[in-house]
């Protein structure tokens, strides 16, 4: 009875009782589809709920409300060696008293698998993580990097309906995580399964998910792929989690199909963008820009577009230099890429220097303030 | 990097230290070589094979066994003997029924929350903070309060009488040493993470089989710890098997302790000798086992 | 069944506390309440107890008896508390005595070399692994008249030309506290050890680096940072020295009585088992008396006990 969703959460609700008494909802009316064959991650800060929600899918927590389908199927009260998932967990939780091979086999023999075809299936999921003939070895002489991918292997080697990710590259070095996602990615799409990631990492969501929800304090504040979540965010949070932005304060003056005008008390001014969630005339809203979406110029364009501003701070990056604004008072960011090669110094703004800022509907959101 | 460390005043101390705590125990074996059988002054050593005199003043008995004359003695006492089955007997029985009593103990209050946590937590720190031998007479009290009652009530006469003995003992050792080996579990358990289990029932085990491949191999470690130390205080325990203890459940110290009150021969120190020699190679077995187990 | 167990946390961990409480109420609990039962019972002429309320025992630990010569009611007879006071000085003798000796050993391992530390333990722990009983009477065979320490010192004597009679140490109050500091120095070494062991190496180099000499690194940074250690090592050896009455049986002989020994006496020779629970209580709440306010000012050290 195959249903179109792989993972699927109804209003689902988990409560805690914290140490002095109190409830505590660590996930609070969370409602997500994850479609079949998906690579979908859970981003957010540590509280955010995302962490509970993956133990819920996998049965190690229950919802104090709602319910979790996997397959279509209501899993209530299930345990966790009852449900059709697997995990990676954050520190591997590799049996240490046993070999790798061991490790591997240990769900196969759970299952009652025949010996010849556990040692058969062992190699291949060794073999698939390119850790074959490490078998003998046991988890403790293995690196970090090695260590996660034999979790790895020992979760895809029973070939589950769904697997869940919980952070498992926090602990490796900055250059063997950027390796390892491109690996996680291009293994998802090569075994086929569904793969629901928790990650707190914006960076890696972004890279590796076909959709992502973003969490906070227990609820889903935005869902979609990486691009809609980037240029559309419907939140004023989401918009400042994600990436980063500019954001002006004013009220809405008007609203006209997908396009609003807000007026800017700080600037006297005001601002068009586009209206990604409801708003009415009238509403406290905050415009947002991104900083690489704004042009600058070092003399006045189109007197509509742009603003006058005064440089205060540059860091230079390298294919990018990070520019830093007072516009009328208010702190811009803006990032320019440096596309020209040279050296020469008046190439680059320097402090005090004046500029112009380009702002163009287009590149401009309303969002609610919340 | 620390010059006190070297001082002459630390060294000397411990060197001290040292010999106070091992000069009692080198006189113990010496004098069980004593050739005096009332064992007050030595008289020298028993000199070599058969047909040897001790010098007593009013007895002299041959001796085949040489200067080892009252180890033979001693293995040919049947008291002591029985005393030994006896200790090793109690020592056995209630190490294994504390070392599963604690550590199913320390799971319960490592892991969840119940309404007697509270209490339980606390009746398990009152033997170690009390005297012993309040322990040892309040348990007293019990056997010979509750025996009396059902003795009388049950109309129970010679040997179906309730009467302090073995059975006392077991129990009354079995108490005192679950706080110790809850104790030591619970202090391993602490560093234990949750996720090894979590990880073996996401891989399809039940919470049984998770316990047994995953949960108890992995604490084994702090339960044989729990068992060595509960089967050391059994071993040497004096004070509550005193008060625990019946005619025909007499164990080692027990037994000691009454020849030290009437006769005191060199047996006591040859039984002596052969306890801390056999301590001696347990230590030297245990520190090799360990060195084996680190390579 | 199985299923609602599953599912209730509550009652997997009840369940698997259940056999300790057993015998914990049953051994434990119960005894200790009926001995404050007990206490306030009176001897039976066959040395059984008649259940009944009288404070009579208590009045007489604390000094006062109503078995009087002059045919008084009440008359004061500090016997009782005199063994009281008696025990309480040589619990705590012995745990300053204790301490003086094991803090130099303690620091000793704790400095040495890491592979050799295992070795020095173990010959703490030796001695500590043979018999009790068979401790104290290596300190009988010690003290005697004709003992080995007397037989040196006559040699001694003998070399010098000096004149000598042999010392009477045995059955002294002394010998009890030899005994009783040589039973338990164990059990302070190694708590001592394990606090000062945790003792970071850095910490000494922060120290000197600073500008202290060793006394005051002792004082300022050693001995504050083992004081966990001391704590859970005079627990260790305070409370039992209360409660043992071997030491001072078998060297102290008749003169020196404690607590134990009257406590043990009520309830062999003297066959008043009343009157030995009415002790057996005072002793107890004594000890936590001393105990709760020892662990207020200093810290409970728990965490060393267990390593």
């Amino acid at each position: 009875m195959a249903s179109e969703f792989a993972v699927e959460l109804r209003e689902v609700v988990k409560k805690f009782i914290t140490p002095e008494g109190n409830e505590l909802a660590a996930v609070d009316n969370v409602t997500m589809q994850i479609k079949q064959g998906e690579f979908f991650s859970m981003l957010g800060s540590s509280g955010c709920g995302k962490t509970t929600s993956l133990r819920m899918i996998a049965g190690f927590e229950w919802p104090t409300d709602g319910e979790v389908f996997i397959d279509g199927e209501p899993q209530g009260h299930k345990p966790p060696f009852l449900r059709p998932v697997n995990t990676v967990f954050q520190n591997y939780a590799l049996f240490q008293h046993m070999t790798v091979s061991e490790n591997i086999a240990f769900g196969l023999e759970m299952e009652k698998v025949e010996k010849k075809e556990i040692e058969r299936r062992v190699g291949e999921a060794l073999d698939m993580v390119k850790l074959g003939g490490m078998g003998r070895r046991r988890p403790k002489q293995l690196s970090g990097g090695q260590q996660q991918r034999i979790a790895l292997a020992r979760a895809l080697v029973k070939r589950p309906k769904v697997l869940l990710l919980d952070e498992p590259l926090g602990a490796l070095d900055l250059k063997l995580r950027k390796e390892m996602q491109l690996e996680l990615k291009s293994l998802q799409q090569e075994v086929g399964i569904t793969f629901i990631y928790v990650t707190h990492d914006q960076e890696e969501a972004l890279t590796m998910s076909d959709r992502i929800a973003v969490m906070s304090l227990g609820k889903v504040r935005q869902m979609g792929t990486a691009v809609e979540i980037y240029e559309r965010p419907t939140s004023r949070f989401v918009a400042d989690f994600i990436g980063e932005s500019n954001f002006l304060d004013g009220k809405v003056k008007s609203i006209k199909g997908d396009q609003a005008v807000v007026s800017i008390p700080a600037w006297g001014e005001d601002l068009a963008g586009i209206v990604t969630s409801k708003v009415k005339v009238g509403d406290d809203v905050s415009v947002s820009i991104r900083p690489e979406k704004i042009r600058l110029t070092d003399r006045q364009g189109v007197k509509e577009d742009s603003v006058e501003g005064v440089v205060t701070n540059s860091t230079y990056i390298g294919s990018d230099t990070h520019l830093y604004l007072d516009v009328r008072g208010v702190r811009v960011k803006v990032w320019e890429q440096n596309h020209i090669s040279t050296l020469d110094p008046r190439a680059f703004y320097s402090n005090g220097e004046k500029a112009w800022l380009t702002l163009l509907p287009e590149n401009t959101l309303v969002l609610p303030r919340d | 990097m620390n010059p006190f460390r070297r001082s002459p005043f630390v060294i000397t101390a411990t060197m001290l230290v040292y010999a106070f705590l091992y000069l009692p125990i080198v006189v113990l074996v010496l004098y069980s070589f004593n050739a005096s059988r009332t064992n007050v002054v030595f008289t020298g050593f028993i000199p070599k094979f058969a047909d040897t005199v001790l010098a007593d003043g009013s007895n002299i008995v041959q001796s085949p066994c040489g200067p080892f004359h009252w180890f033979c003695e001693l293995s040919k006492n049947t008291d002591v003997t029985n005393a030994a089955k006896n200790t090793l007997t109690i020592a056995f029985i209630a190490t294994f029924v504390s070392t599963v009593v604690g550590t199913m103990a320390a799971l319960a209050l490592q892991r969840y929350n119940f309404k007697l946590k509270s209490f339980s937590q606390l009746s398990l720190y009152i033997p170690i903070v009390i005297p012993e031998i309040v322990m040892g007479i309040g348990i007293l009290t019990l056997f010979s309060q509750l025996f009396g009652l059902l003795n009388n009530v049950l109309n129970l006469n010679g040997d179906a009488r309730l009467t302090l003995g073995l059975g006392t003992v077991i129990v009354s050792h079995i108490a005192f040493m679950i706080p110790f080996v809850t104790l030591v579990v619970q202090a391993r358990l602490q560093g234990f993470e949750k996720a090894y289990e979590e990880a073996a029932m996401d891989l399809g085990a039940n919470e049984w089989i998770t316990f047994q491949r995953i949960t108890f191999p992995m604490i084994l470690p702090g339960v044989l710890s729990g068992a060595l130390l509960a089967f050391t205080l059994s071993l040497d325990d004096f004070v509550i098997t005193f008060f625990t203890n019946g005619p025909g459940s007499t164990t080692l110290p027990i037994y000691v302790y009454g020849l030290l009150r009437r006769i005191i021969t060199p047996q006591v120190n040859a039984l002596s000798t052969v306890w801390i020699t056999i301590v001696f190679l347990a230590v030297l077995m245990l520190q090799w086992i360990q060195n084996r187990e680190q390579k | 069944m199985l299923k609602r167990l599953r599912e209730n946390k509550s009652a997997q961990g009840t369940l698997l506390i259940l056999p300790t409480l057993v015998f914990m109420v049953g051994l434990l609990i119960i005894p200790l309440l009926l001995t404050l039962v007990v206490s306030f019972g009176q001897r039976s002429p066959d040395g059984n107890v008649i259940y009944s309320f009288s404070f009579n025992n208590y009045v007489r630990l604390l000094g006062y008896s109503t078995d009087c010569a002059n045919g008084a009611k009440v008359c004061f007879d500090p016997l009782y508390a005199q063994i009281m006071w008696r025990s309480l000085a040589l619990g705590f003798n012995t745990t300053v005595l204790v301490i003086v000796l094991a803090y130099p050993l303690a620091y000793f391992i704790a400095r040495a070399h890491p592979k050799r530390r295992n070795t020095y333990l173990f010959l703490v722990l030796i001695p500590l692994w043979t018999n009790f009983v068979i401790r104290v009477y290596a300190w009988m065979m010690l003290l005697r008249q004709e003992g080995v320490i007397n037989i040196v010192l006559g040699w001694f004597a003998n070399l010098l030309h000096i004149p000598f009679t042999p010392l009477n140490m045995l059955y002294t109050p002394g010998a009890v506290l030899v005994g009783m500091v040589y039973e338990f120095l164990p059990f302070m070494i190694l708590p001592i050890y394990t606090s000062l062991e945790k003792i970071d190496n850095s910490l000494y180099e922060a120290a000197a680096d600073l500008g202290a000499n060793s006394l005051r690194t002792l004082m300022r940074v050693t001995l504050p940072l083992s004081m966990p250690g001391v704590v859970a090592g005079t627990i260790l050896v305070f409370i039992p020295v209360m409660g043992t009455f071997i030491v001072s049986d078998i060297l102290g002989g008749r003169q020196v009585i404690l607590v134990g020994n009257l406590i043990q006496r009520q309830f062999l020779d003297a066959r008043d088992p009343t009157f030995g629970s009415a002790a057996s209580l005072i002793l107890m709440i004594l000890t936590l008396i001393v105990t709760y306010f020892y662990t207020r000012k200093f810290g409970f050290g728990e965490e060393i006990v267990v390593a």
